[in-house]
């Protein structure tokens, strides 16, 4: 019974989405509308309060045991009360705005740019032309990455066609593929869900 | 071969100690490389030129975060130029996730005060956020007087102009998504699948290549790529007198080409490290 | 003639019909008509009414190239009446064609312009069913995939040198098949963990999927006979906004040094953050996710790689279950009928036979 249920559950609600899919009728959007947009958006507000408690316990739990790092726990603890009353309390005004354009924005910046130093250092590393398909790979990404900026047509004026070229024909019909792949995979781990045949979600055996 | 073994293991932080001044040095000292436009972003921009004579407006859609801030804002930026400097309607939308309408909110900063005689309600409106994801998509189909109810800034969409001549995707002729996510699939999926509107899309340079086979069947009119597809747009609007601001992309072209170069000497040296030792361990 | 021509003006577009819109919820009514051949033609405005209505309301304007449009907004049920009439570049209007015949609209309950859908997922559900039975009691071939073998000895790794394992299980919803494929491989890793006696943190950034997760490495813990050694606390929610959540994984990855890091999901930009900082500490590293974007990323940082489909199969792989091998059978012959498709329509198309490619078109 205990794993008999969700089962259940999982096959009716996955063929009645799989059907609904294909009934226009008002009645079969409304059963969409109601069963995937509003109950999901309903249950995923009851499982935030289950994870804020879940981050509560996780750092008062690091600063009660003084783990390693436990001054970042009160760090994280004191921007969340910050955040949440400066929205609370003034109704998205100024001092909300000010947290937002001059911390939150220009911290989510800062992590996005430590991309440009990472592929940097990942590169120097680990790109290496070890066989034939390496060193391909390695010829195309530098014509491609040196005919994307202005140096590239700067050093050769049919450099950005090439790229172009390379972007629109053999890039897309390697992605086609790997979109056909990556869907039917979907489609078969969805189905196995739903028939029942994947089981590893509901834990134990 | 103790060079090129010492060179193979150097700390990774002088390898970002010169990207730090191949990045900082363009910025300080621009070296103004002409940026080429691509055809992507030149079909984008024709295709929003046109919407002045069909008469309709543009849906411009802010699906972004502070994260990739830096090369989608610049995008909107020269976007709303465009529209505001041939009176194209344009409407601003948050975006399908609520960090959208601050993006939005930093772009108008910057544009309204070169278009003095540009008016709220008339000739742009700004959206809030909705949640829905594409419930929303779906419900712009069918009035965005319903969707929303008001503005942005709170005021009921009844009383603007612009609003009651464009209640759906009948009135816009192009709705660019300005997103670093695979949100772009879900505009082309529900509002050109469905309803025919047509849709152009923003990127990061790295989700660009995945949008490539859209380009290609027409799903997205025109495409604009991580910070040189913006840096082409800003040319295309300076190259029609439209005034440019900032031109916040082109500046960082010229830092971009040089960390690109850098990156490539990188994997050169690294892979002529790889080959002199390899040749010294399989001779000894 | 030419003073004829002055006095009629435009010509009004003929054959004009209305029919109920296919395929639909209801509502609404396409009114066609036969194009008109005027140099002076600029569009055409419809115009409709309820039948028995005095006088026809504007419904809709379109431009010359089109001779079809789509009246929205109308009560199902209720019989309409249209007419069209041509517009002038310069401002003048036809007059009005003939009204159609009264047409009610209704919703339908099957989308015919779907059925091209409808059969492929018939077709595919009978071959993972078919593949599924026929494979009880036989032992079907399935290729290596190294990242996943990889996995055991990624564990023990860990275990010998007395420090934890890492598990990211993506920063996407409970809702994305990556996930899922993720959770279904967390379940046999908690399992060896909790045999090795090993610590496992996972940070989520989905409160469903912390959830999930907590459930799915207890069962793991009881099914080792290892029920008391299972920590909730280590299996926790770290931050919803995605960079937040890499700073945090990062920062896990400096303090608690973990000997393995597993990424397995679905990632967005954050994957080479934490990939790269994930190699500064020295850890083993597998990464397994069907983001295309960021697959180089994890190529190039991590040791082993699970890639696209591959993540989807390792259910069926770790388990060796003939039923879920079965699957992955059916997937790859889904995938030949595709690829035979193509090149059957890529050929029919150059001998201007699109029966293969209207069949895929979505209308």
């Amino acid at each position: 019974m205990r794993r008999t249920f969700p089962l259940a559950l999982a096959f009716a609600f996955g063929f009645a989405l799989i059907i609904q899919y294909f009934i226009p009728h008002p009645l079969s959007q409304k059963f969409y509308r109601i069963m995937v947009q509003q109950w999901l958006i309903i249950i995923s507000i009851f499982f935030y309060i289950f994870a804020w408690r879940s981050f509560g316990i996780y750092h008062i739990n690091k600063v009660k045991r003084k783990k390693e790092g436990w001054w970042a726990s009160i760090v994280a603890i004191f921007g969340v009360f910050l955040m949440a009353g400066a929205g609370f309390l003034s109704n998205r005004g100024f001092f909300f705005d000010q947290m937002y354009n001059y911390v939150f924005a220009p911290l989510q910046a800062t992590m996005f740019s430590l991309l440009a130093f990472f592929i940097a250092s990942a590169a120097f590393r680990a790109f290496r032309a070890r066989n034939l398909e390496a060193s391909l790979l390695l010829i195309t990404a530098t014509i491609v990455m040196i005919g994307r900026v202005p140096i590239g047509a700067y050093i050769w004026k049919g450099m950005p066609k090439l790229v172009e070229w390379i972007l629109m024909y053999p890039n897309m019909a390697a992605q086609r593929g790997i979109l056909i792949g990556v869907g039917l995979g979907m489609i078969a781990t969805s189905l196995k869900i739903i028939l029942g045949i994947e089981r590893s979600y509901l834990g134990g055996d | 071969m103790n060079f090129w073994k010492r060179l193979i293991r150097i700390d990774r932080r002088w390898i970002f100690l010169l990207v730090w001044i191949a990045v900082t040095i363009p910025l300080l000292k621009p070296i103004g490389l002409p940026v080429n436009v691509t055809p992507p972003a030149k079909n984008l921009y024709n295709f929003v030129d046109k919407q002045k004579p069909a008469d309709k407006a543009v849906l411009l859609i802010f699906d972004f975060d502070p994260s990739t801030m830096p090369e989608l804002l610049p995008m909107g930026v020269a976007i709303m130029r465009h529209c505001f400097a041939k009176k194209i309607p344009i409407i601003l939308y948050g975006g399908l996730y609520a960090p959208g309408a601050g993006m939005v909110e930093m772009a108008l900063r910057e544009v309204k005060s070169d278009f003095p005689d540009i008016k709220y309600g008339r000739d742009y409106v700004f959206l809030g956020y909705v949640p829905g994801i594409s419930l929303v998509i779906l419900s712009i189909g069918e009035s965005i007087k319903g969707t929303f109810r008001n503005d942005y800034y709170g005021n009921s969409l009844d009383t603007l102009p612009l609003i009651s001549k464009v209640d759906n995707y009948d009135g816009i002729g192009v709705a660019i998504d300005l997103s670093g996510s695979s949100l772009p699939q879900l505009w082309a999926s529900y509002a050109y699948q469905r309803y025919g509107c047509r849709i152009g899309v923003g990127t990061t340079a790295v989700s660009a290549a995945q949008y490539y086979p859209w380009l290609q069947t027409g799903q997205f009119v025109g495409m604009l790529g991580g910070l040189k597809g913006a840096a082409e747009y800003e040319k295309l609007i300076n190259m029609n007198k439209i005034p440019t601001g900032r031109m916040a992309a082109t500046i960082g072209m010229d830092a971009q080409s040089i960390v690109h170069l850098l990156i490539v000497v990188f994997i050169i040296l690294g892979n002529i490290g790889y080959f002199v030792i390899r040749k010294a361990e399989r001779k000894g | 003639m030419f003073y004829l021509l002055i006095i009629y003006g435009i010509l009004p577009p003929s054959q004009v019909r209305a029919y109920d819109k296919s395929s639909d919820g209801g509502g609404a009514i396409v009114v066609e008509w036969k194009a008109v051949k005027d140099t002076l033609l600029k569009g055409y405005e419809i115009f409709g009414r309820k039948k028995g209505e005095a006088g026809f309301k504007k419904k809709g304007y379109v431009q010359k190239k089109w001779n079809r449009f789509s009246v929205n907004g109308l009560k199902d049920g209720v019989e309409y009446e249209f007419v069209v009439r041509s517009v002038g570049k310069d401002g003048s209007f036809s007059a009005f064609s003939p009204p159609t015949q009264p047409v009610a609209p209704s919703p339908q309950w099957f989308k015919t312009n779907r059925i091209n859908t409808f059969s492929v997922a018939i077709i595919y559900i009978f071959l993972i069913l078919y593949f599924t039975t026929a494979a009880k009691g036989k032992k079907l071939f399935i290729r290596k995939i190294t990242g996943l073998d990889q996995l055991d000895e990624a564990v023990g790794r860990a275990t010998e040198m007395g420090k934890p394992i890492l598990y990211v299980p993506g920063i996407s919803t409970m809702s994305d098949v990556a996930t899922i494929a993720s959770i279904n491989i967390l379940a046999p890793v908690a399992k060896k963990t909790a045999e090795y006696d090993t610590p496992i943190i996972i940070p989520n950034r989905d409160p469903i999927v912390t959830m999930v997760a907590q459930e799915v490495v207890k069962e793991a813990y009881t099914e080792a006979g290892r029920p008391d050694a299972f920590r909730r606390e280590n299996v926790f929610f770290l931050a919803d906004s995605q960079f937040a959540y890499a700073a945090g994984v990062d920062g896990i990855m400096v303090r608690e040094r973990p000997a393995t890091n597993l990424f397995i999901g679905m990632f967005y930009a954050e994957s080479l953050i934490l990939a790269e900082t994930g190699n500064m500490t020295g850890a083993i590293q597998i990464a397994g996710t069907d983001a295309v974007a960021q697959l180089p990323f994890f190529v190039t940082a991590c040791d082993y790689t699970i890639m696209g489909e591959e993540l989807y199969a390792a259910s069926a792989y770790l388990s060796r279950d003939p039923k879920l091998v079965g699957s992955i059978k059916a997937q790859d012959w889904g995938k030949a009928i595709l690829i035979g498709l193509t090149v059957l329509g890529s050929i029919l198309a150059l001998l201007n036979m699109d029966i293969i490619v209207k069949f895929f078109s979505t209308v």
